[in-house]
């Protein structure tokens, strides 16, 4: 190559790196969330589904992810770590290629072997490596894996304990945290905890518990589009509703997640956006199945569904809601089409009371279990007021039993048959509702009943069963989406729950907060945004 | 003096005793789960079982105590259950913040009030007293959790002058006492100073108004004495009582602040024990309250022996 040549050669790498260190000087987002305390550092998050999108998805990586790039269509999964994956004609074991050249954020290599060292830091209490924290966060979430091993440095295979198809989506909970990083703080979680290394497009800088986690990007991120524009992302801890609204509006932080919608117009009217969208969130009755419930009766189920006037609710809740046509959102993939309209229709709803023996005459009393809060409850007591008033419009009396959030999950565990429930028919809980298992398997299998699984009602169907059977042994993705659909069909036409609202996880942010695509998922892409100075 | 201060001390053994009793069992008679902040909703029955057993909370109630007190007579307070840290560590850290906010509201209130309570003490039933009794109950009687959300509106929100929240910049870690750290401190501490503002009032008005009618003040102003060195007296006799009640409302500043603390989210006590009620964190929540309870402890007795060492009548044997 010619002088001439080497020296254009040089102005052009050099007018390329001052662009691309331009390029990435895009500011600093700080983020006020609901939690209390930073998520859990190590890998696998606490703090529920705010946990996984700021300290989860974002510092780590799992083998396969959730697609967070579009606004427009439910999420699906798609590869992560793995590329590509597929089960044995045994229906138990899969093998999966995992994505060469990853690195984490300390230098090492992710191989199998990394992956196997992960799982045994989740399930296998004997290993050096077991972390009882990730492990209660974790291990929960993969059921259905038996055993795995490193084939070679780019093959896994995972068997199941019986032919179960909802296994990707259960690895989509799995993070992968760095054996060597481990290794190099004196094999002493405590000490990952405050330097941690994963192989997420973001890395952990610094981190004051209670108070403040500082994110900058991994510049060597194997997805090129998902390296952070963002020079750094700063997540603060801020619990209360009206210190994170006035967080953002004093310009302290420029993103707060969950404004109280009261606060909405204010912000708006102070040139605040609020970015909302569809997401796999209810906000339900679940309805006792136990001998004796007044739920049992289809006519009772379906006529206080139509008794629900959900557009009417929707000023309470500033206009973020989706009202619900399902156990599903509408826009869900699995929502199918059932034939049962749970739309206001008070003559009809009325029309069934009678013919189920209620009227004005004879009213139908029940006991309901609600909480004065809650994550993500939403509004839960003028909401549960509401949904007391419309029933009441059909006849149908509500005796609210009223307890205090950490207790309602105690009470939601114990099932509809547990004595502290002190004979309540319905349990006002929201679910997060995002795959197969915890969007429709958990709520009405008979091998989960309460206390064993979250079947609080002790609903119990064989048809419904087999759907629930099926959709773990159809390993074709149409055909299972087939099936899901089928499955909630049935949800909907059988009225099985008190389908209320979904919630649209409203977000108030800054108008410098620029590029942010609001998936319809629990997590959230923060790689594409800039702060426009 | 001596002997009253060490037996001061070896009384406070039984008190922190009864405390850690207590404290104990408050926070296991709330319903509720310690596991519901570590674990996900629809953990299995069986994995919950052996978490539990894995915190040794499946073993019986005075076993836990027996464990937990064994451990905290050897300096070990336990680790929190939601974060897994060292309640030792998380406790001091934010009773060192909260103590920073507490003397702050106090080195406000104390002054203020005590200037307030002279002059309604000394102008007694004339519009001065009137106008400090108005101002006295006011304080008292505003919830500070609502003021502090007003202040916020008025001086982060409209006028942008402070911050609404947070201790600075970097976090508590890197507090220094500059201005862009102790601009977060204003609001936070003006609010908590506002009740002991008209507590410290109305106790100084009182006391001042009575000794200024007692004989000897006739008698300092028929000596000659000027009208400043007779309040000098007058201070001096009003100073046992007027510490004795601000002493204990530093105890209440330190501990009484949850709300405050939650409304302008500075990290101390009252903030984390906020956070540990609602995760049934319970070596934290009795970590906090024994650490709170026993400073309040500590405030009496330093009360009771600077009282003594300013009046002279006070005598204890």
């Amino acid at each position: 190559m010619s002088k001439l040549g080497k020296g254009l050669g040089a102005l052009v790498t050099a007018a390329a790196m001052v662009c691309g260190s331009l390029a990435q000087a895009q500011g600093v987002l700080r983020v006020g969330m609901t939690a209390s305390d930073i998520p859990l550092t190590t890998g696998q998050t606490d703090q529920g589904g705010e946990g996984m999108r700021f300290m989860g998805y974002t510092v780590y990586d799992s083998l396969i992810e959730w697609d967070l790039t579009s606004a427009d269509k439910p999420s699906g999964l798609i590869p992560g770590l793995a590329t590509e994956w597929s089960v044995g004609e045994d229906h138990l074991t899969w093998t999966f290629k995992l994505r060469d050249g990853v690195t984490f954020h300390d230098g090492s290599a992710f191989t199998a072997e990394n992956v196997v060292w992960n799982f045994d830091k989740l399930l296998d209490d004997a290993s050096e490596q077991y972390d009882s924290r990730q492990s209660a966060q974790g291990k929960s979430r993969i059921p259905a894996v038996a055993s795995y091993e490193a084939i070679d440095d780019l093959t896994l295979t995972i068997t199941t304990k019986e032919p179960d198809a909802t296994l990707p989506y259960q690895l989509a909970w799995i993070l992968m945290s760095s054996k060597a990083n481990w290794e190099a703080l004196d094999k002493d979680w405590e000490k990952v905890a405050m330097t941690p290394s994963g192989t997420g497009p973001w890395k952990l800088q610094d981190f004051v518990p209670r108070e403040r986690a500082v994110l900058v990007p991994n510049d060597a991120y194997w997805d090129a589009t998902r390296i952070p524009q963002l020079d750094e992302m700063i997540l603060i801890p801020l619990p209360e509703p009206n210190a994170r609204a006035a967080a953002l509006m004093s310009g302290q932080v420029d993103w707060i997640e969950a404004p109280a919608p009261d606060t909405i117009p204010a912000m708006q009217g102070n040139g605040f956006a609020i970015s909302s969208n569809a997401y796999p969130h209810n906000w339900t009755w679940h309805l006792s199945r136990l001998e004796g419930s007044p739920w049992n009766d289809i006519r009772v189920r379906k006529a206080a569904n139509m008794a629900i006037d959900r557009e009417s609710m929707m000023p309470l809740l500033g206009g973020l809601m989706v009202p619900a046509k399902g156990f599903l959102p509408p826009s869900s993939q699995w929502f199918g089409h059932p034939t049962f309209d749970p739309s206001y229709d008070l003559d009809a709803a009325k029309a069934l009371m009678a013919e189920a023996g209620y009227g004005p005459d004879n009213h139908l009393m029940v006991k309901a279990l609600i909480s004065p809060s809650g994550s993500g409850q939403m509004l839960p007591l003028p909401m549960n007021e509401f949904v007391q008033q419309s029933l009441a419009e059909v006849y149908i009396d509500v005796e609210f039993m009223v307890v205090e959030w950490n207790q309602m999950i105690n009470l939601w565990r114990a099932g509809a048959a547990d004595e502290a429930v002190d004979g309540a028919q319905s349990i006002n809980f929201t679910y997060f509702i995002q795959d197969p298992f915890t969007g429709l398997i958990r709520h009405l299998d008979q091998n989960l009943i309460a206390p064993n699984g979250t079947n609080w009602g002790h609903y119990q169907d064989p048809e419904m069963q087999a759907l629930l059977e099926q959709i773990k042994t159809t390993f074709d993705p149409a055909e299972q989406t087939a099936v899901l659909q089928k499955t909630h069909e049935k949800y909907v036409n059988d009225a099985l729950f008190l389908f209320v609202t979904h919630d649209v996880a409203p977000r108030a942010m800054s108008p410098k907060v620029k590029g942010f695509v609001q998936a319809q998922n629990w997590y959230q892409n923060f790689s594409s945004i800039t702060i426009d100075e | 003096m001596l002997t009253y201060l060490i037996r001061r001390l070896i009384l406070v053994l039984p008190v922190a005793l009864g405390v850690s009793i207590i404290c104990f069992l408050l926070v296991q008679i709330a319903p509720g789960d310690p596991l519901t902040a570590i674990m996900p909703v629809d953990a299995t029955a069986e994995e919950q079982d052996a978490m539990r057993a894995a915190y040794g909370l499946d073993k019986p109630l005075p076993v836990q105590y027996a464990i937990w007190i064994g451990n905290l007579i050897q300096g070990d307070m336990g680790r929190s259950i939601a974060t897994g840290r060292p309640v030792a560590g998380e406790v001091f850290g934010a009773v060192k913040n909260s103590l920073l906010l507490a003397v702050s509201a106090a080195v406000i209130a104390f002054p203020i009030g005590t200037a307030l309570g002279f002059l309604a003490g000394y102008f007694r039933d004339t519009w001065v007293d009137r106008a400090v009794t108005a101002v006295s109950i006011a304080g008292v009687s505003v919830p500070n959790y609502w003021l502090g959300i007003v202040l916020v509106i008025i001086f982060s929100v409209n006028l942008s002058w402070l911050p609404s929240m947070g201790a600075g910049p970097g976090g508590s870690q890197d507090w220094s006492w500059d201005w862009l750290h102790m601009r977060h401190l204003v609001l936070p501490a003006v609010t908590l100073a506002v009740v002991p503002i008209g507590i410290v009032a109305r106790t100084v008005r009182a006391l001042a108004g009575d000794i200024l009618n007692q004989d000897f003040v006739d008698a300092l102003y028929a000596k000659g004495m000027s009208r400043f060195d007779v309040l000098r007296h007058v201070a001096r006799n009003a100073a046992a009582t007027a510490l004795s009640v601000m002493g204990l409302q530093l105890g209440y500043l330190l501990g009484g602040s949850i709300l405050i603390e939650t409304v302008f989210n500075w990290p101390g006590s009252g903030f984390l024990l906020s956070n540990a009620i609602f995760q049934r964190d319970l070596p934290l929540l009795q970590g906090t309250i024994l650490v709170l309870a026993l400073f309040f402890v500590a405030m009496n007795l330093i009360v009771d022996v600077v009282q003594a060492a300013i009046d002279p009548r006070i005598q204890r044997t």
